[in-house]
This record gives C-alpha cells, structure tokens and sequence, in this order.
C-alpha cells in the first residue's frame, strides 16, 4: 500500500461499498425525482393560475426554496421539525428535501417554457373560440413541453448531483460510503475518485441523452 | 424553543455571516478569470486548450461538488498538497462556479455578430486588439444580470463549506448546537438568516445591473418589468375550468 499511488487492491476492495451507496443515490434521485416533477407541475398550475392569495403564496414559497441552501433545508426538517413532533427516517428526509427543492426549481422552469409561446397564440385561440382543454392539448402543450422537458431532464441531472448532500445527515449513499471507507482506511484517493467517476459517468450519460431530447424537439 | 440562547449567540453567528460572505466574494473572483480563461481555452484554435479546458469543465460539472470538496480537503494532502479548509473551499467554489459560468462567457462571446469579427479581419485590426476593443466592451453588459444570479447561487453553495471544517454561518450554527447544547431551533434562524442575505443580495444585483446598463447607455430595466417575474405568461381563462 505504503508507496503506490493508486493502490488497485484497496479500491477493488471499496468497490462493494461504493456500488451500494450508488445503488442508493439513484434510488433516491429517482423517487425524489419523481416527487419533485408531479409536486412541482402542480405548483406551478397554482402559481400561474393567478389565483388571489394562493398564487402569490406559491410564488413565494418557490422563491424561499430556490433562495435558501438545500444543505440548511436539510438540516431543519432533520434537526428541527422532531422538536415539533415532526420525525422522519433520514432517508425519507433526503428524498422530501431534494424533491421539494427539486419541484421549487421546476416551477421557474415550466414558467419559462410557457413564456416561449409566443403570446399572441393565446388570443388567436379566444379569437377562435376553442375549447380550453383542446387549446392545452393542441397548441400549449406540444409546443411548451419539447422546450421544458429537456430543461426537467437537466434539473434531474443537477438533483442526482445534489444527492450528495445528504451524506450530511447520515444517509449512506455513494459519498457517506466513499468517505466512511476512506476514514476507516485513511486513504481517501481511491473511494473519493471512483466516487467522483461514478457521478460523472451518469451525469455524462444522461446529459448526452438530454441534448439528443433537445435536438430532437428542435426538429419537431 | 428557539428563544434567548439564540440571541445571546447572535453575535458569533454574525461573525459566520461575516466569513460567509467573505467566501462568496473569494469564490466569485476566482470564478470570473477562470471562467474567461475556459471560455478562451474552449474556442481556442489551438487544439490541446480546448482538450484542457473541456476537461477541466467536465470535471467540475460532471462531479457532484460535495465530492470536490472533499477530494480537495482530505485527498490533496496526500499528494504532498496542503491548504488551508478555506483555500480548499475557495478553490473547489470558484473553479466550480467557474467552470458553469463559462459556458454563459462564451455564448456571450459568441452573441457578437461574425459580422464583426470579419469587419475587423478586412480593416487589418490585430487579433487582440479586435477582441479587446470590439467584442469584450459589447460582451461585458450581456454577462452582468447572469453573473449578478451566480454570485446568489455562490451564497447559497458556501453553506457546503462547512462540511470541511470552515467556521462560516452553517459550520457555527452546528458547533453551538452538538457542543454548546443550543436547540437545534437555530438551523430555522439560520434559514432565515440566509434567505434574507439572498434577497439583499439580489437586489444589490439589480442595483448594479441598473447602473451599470446607465452607465453602458443601455435601456434601464423599469421595477415593472421586474416584477412582472411574478406574473403569470399564460392567461387567466387558461386555468379556469
């Protein structure tokens, strides 16, 4: 060990670790993820929705979320919300926070997409009199979702990142395990760097796979 | 309750504010000269700069930043490399913020019309002189509202320091807390304390953004339109039933 730069022994026998902790950071990017795309398309229909008193209360919640850091939200609903009665498992804490961090952000998104109609199409169909939910269906809806999705694709991307943050609060994902073996060893180059490596090469993936999404809506 | 123990601790957590901020604007001009020199490297005609600054870009976004972070605390030492947490921190920070800010230094570069570029080329204008003359002073404004949105998330990203031994507002908020017994209560004062920060310092942001638009002769950004961030830009009859 002593001498070697890169001991490949050590970081075969860290593998077994690792790969558990990454098997749980994309479990728990996924179930957040999903939390976080249906929790916040719905608070986006209520902060669009120009509803008096809830829409601007979404609006502002949103802006707290995106204003404050994930790591502190973490914090509070792990050490502050028991002393109200309020406890969860530290995992299911991580998914709650990062999945409504994650729907506080898509709400910005899906804003943005319905920006890029152009809004002269709203008063064509007034003018037209179509049906609500065919205005939706047919016009809003094919033209706004190849300009969000590959924006949720991203934030999915950036949440499998923030993951990581809840090695914090003792769940033991890929970079709680990274750290614990390398604390256990004192050799931290190994299980950070293949840590690391893992991260990118999914992050890679998925982002390549979020550009074809994009040139595809492009064409369509 | 969150009650007086928190006031009586209000002034060493103020000092976290203090290091806090101090981190984000460290961070933040380390950013701007990495993110400058990314950008240059990624449309640079040499190929080994593009080779390196692509590398160096998909190193610090492809990697979650936690693991940066400790990768520069507890692996840099090995290789003989000894910072201090806070240089640890402002290096991880910046070059990270760096390598994201890039790409908005380089479409912002790009925003400048070829036309240009192929104007400077016919009058003979030296390379440097072209872009020091003719693309950075209409680049520079485009780059202000977006870097004014980096130095908020920069805030936002300091409270990750803690996690290497840095004595800012979230590492202090934890010490009190595991060592001096306080409620756990202050991690909601904490919030608080960062939201605010946030918000004074985006409107510092659009303060700059203003001036700095007047002072360009720019068109100034009328508070209505700030605001209009607010409303909704689909129609009310859309969400009636």
């Amino acid at each position: 060990m002593r001498g070697a730069l890169w001991d490949w022994a050590y970081a075969w026998s860290v593998m077994p670790d690792l790969m558990r902790g990454f098997a749980l950071t994309v479990q728990l990017t996924l179930i957040s993820a999903a939390l976080a795309l249906s929790l916040g398309f719905v608070w986006s229909v209520v902060r669009l929705a120009g509803v008096p008193l809830l829409s601007p209360l979404a609006w502002f919640a949103a802006e707290f979320f995106r204003g404050t850091p994930f790591l502190i939200q973490l914090y509070v609903v792990f050490y502050v919300l028991p002393n109200y009665g309020i406890a969860f498992s530290p995992d299911a804490t991580g998914v709650l926070v990062l999945g409504v961090y994650g729907a506080a952000r898509s709400v910005e998104l899906y804003r943005a997409g319905l920006e890029s109609l152009p809004q002269g199409q709203w008063e064509a169909c007034l003018a037209l009199n179509l049906p609500l939910s065919y205005v939706w269906r047919r016009a809003v809806i094919p033209q706004v979702a190849p300009v969000v999705l590959p924006m949720l694709g991203n934030l999915v991307i950036v949440m499998f990142k923030d993951s990581a943050v809840l090695s914090t609060i003792t769940v033991l994902e890929l970079v709680s395990r990274a750290r614990d073996a390398g604390l256990a060893s004192f050799r931290f180059l190994e299980p950070l760097t293949l840590a690391g490596l893992l991260y990118w090469a999914v992050s890679y993936a998925a982002a390549r796979g979020v550009r074809r999404l994009e040139a595809r809506g492009g064409h369509r | 309750m969150a009650g007086e123990s928190t006031f009586v601790y209000l002034p060493y957590l103020m000092g976290g504010v203090v290091t806090t901020l101090q981190i984000t604007a460290l961070a933040m001009l380390l950013a701007l000269p990495v993110s400058f020199l990314l950008a240059l490297g990624r449309m640079s005609s040499f190929a080994p700069a593009r080779w390196g600054a692509g590398f160096v870009i998909e190193l610090f976004r492809g990697t979650s930043a936690v693991v940066q972070l400790f990768w520069a605390f507890y692996v840099l030492p090995f290789f003989g490399v000894e910072l201090s947490p806070l240089a640890a921190g402002v290096l991880v920070l910046g070059l990270n913020e760096g390598s994201y800010f890039s790409e908005v230094v380089r479409a912002s570069l790009k925003s400048i019309v070829a036309g240009q570029r192929e104007a400077a080329v016919a009058l003979h204008l030296p390379r440097f002189y072209t872009f020091r003359r003719i693309v950075l002073p209409q680049a520079l404004p485009i780059m202000v509202p977006p870097f004014g949105n980096a130095a908020v998330l920069m805030l936002k990203f300091t409270a990750l320091t803690s996690l290497v031994t840095i004595q800012e507002l979230s590492f202090r908020a934890g010490l009190l807390r595991s060592n001096l017994g306080v409620s756990s209560d202050i991690y909601g004062v904490v919030l608080a304390i960062y939201f605010a920060l946030a918000v004074g310092m985006a409107s510092l942001v659009w303060l700059a953004e203003r001036a700095v638009n007047r002072w360009a002769g720019r068109e100034v950004i009328p508070w209505r339109e700030l605001t209009s961030r607010r409303a909704s830009p689909a129609p009310k009859w859309a969400f009636r039933r």
